[in-house]
């Protein structure tokens, strides 16, 4: 790579007030995470609405604090395609043993 | 600013940035077994203590908040290192691996608590698939912040210029990659407990 590549590549990352604003934004979501637990009435909807706000959360992170945003997309396929498999993963064996059907 | 070619790449990336999206990316096929094994024995435990009677959501909100906060420090690492602030990316790098560390803080306690109260490896599977699975991210935690203690000494060698901020922003991948790994945990063994 060249520096100057390398130099674009960094001068492409967001800005200290962004940082800021994300990590207020990924505090903020923690903190309706843990109110939505202890409210009753969001009982039965609680584990879609957790999965929303913590994708959310992981999307955040992945994009602002990982760079994936600005940087090249083949980081972003390399990132993307395994864990494209890992959630499969996860809910095929979900299915598999049944999980959904439990009380 | 030279424009010297370090080494070409056919991508025209760095290998080692490339190379380590590649062990990110098998990163989470590891967790997305560990939880996909977690979920598929969650409630299905025969003895001992349950995900309601013992986990502490509030001590575990705080070490979560403390992880996150962590992985802003990082950023604002990379961003001083990459600007040429030696006190800064001291301060930062700093910031972080004493995040890390209380976050593991945070774990080892959790861990002594819940053995005290029975809850071992051996003793259920909500044991086994939790201490694998939290043991796993904690092990990861703990290699980020020996990184980052070595990242540091470097700097305060005077090692760690704006050259060298690709290195800082790989420890960063790798430190971010943990945190969002614990956002999922957070949300899929903390906070959604089958009844």
């Amino acid at each position: 790579m060249t520096e100057n590549a390398q130099s674009a590549e960094h001068n492409a990352h967001p800005s200290t007030g962004t940082y800021l604003a994300i990590a207020g934004v990924l505090t903020v979501i923690t903190l309706v995470e843990v109110g939505v637990f202890y409210v009753p009435a969001f009982q039965s909807i609680l584990a879609p609405v957790l999965l929303i706000l913590s994708g959310t959360k992981f999307a955040l992170v992945v994009m602002f604090y990982m760079h994936l945003k600005s940087d090249h997309r083949l980081f972003t396929a390399v990132f993307t395609l395994p864990l494209l498999i890992a959630i499969a993963v996860i809910v095929a064996l979900l299915f598999l043993f049944g999980a959904f059907s439990l009380n | 600013m030279t424009h010297a070619v370090a080494h070409h790449t056919s991508t025209g990336l760095d290998n080692r940035k490339l190379a380590f999206w590649l062990f990110i990316g098998s990163e989470c096929l590891l967790f997305g077994s560990l939880i996909a094994t977690y979920l598929v024995y969650e409630g299905r435990s025969v003895a001992g203590p349950t995900t309601h009677e013992i986990l502490n959501i509030p001590l575990t909100s705080i070490s979560t908040f403390d992880l996150l906060m962590s992985s802003l420090a990082m950023v604002l690492a990379l961003a001083a290192v990459a600007r040429g602030d030696r006190l800064w990316s001291r301060v930062w790098l700093a910031t972080t691996a004493l995040l890390g560390l209380v976050f593991l803080g945070f774990q080892a306690y959790e861990f002594t608590h819940f053995v005290h109260e029975g809850l071992t490896l051996q003793v259920n599977l909500f044991g086994s698939t939790f201490f694998v699975l939290t043991g796993f991210h904690g092990g990861h935690v703990f290699v980020g912040v020996v990184w980052l203690v070595t990242l540091l000494i470097r700097s305060l060698q005077g090692k760690l210029g704006p050259d060298k901020a690709l290195n800082v922003e790989i420890a960063g991948l790798y430190w971010h990659f943990v945190d969002a790994v614990w956002i999922v945990i957070f949300t899929v063994v903390y906070l959604i407990q089958r009844q």
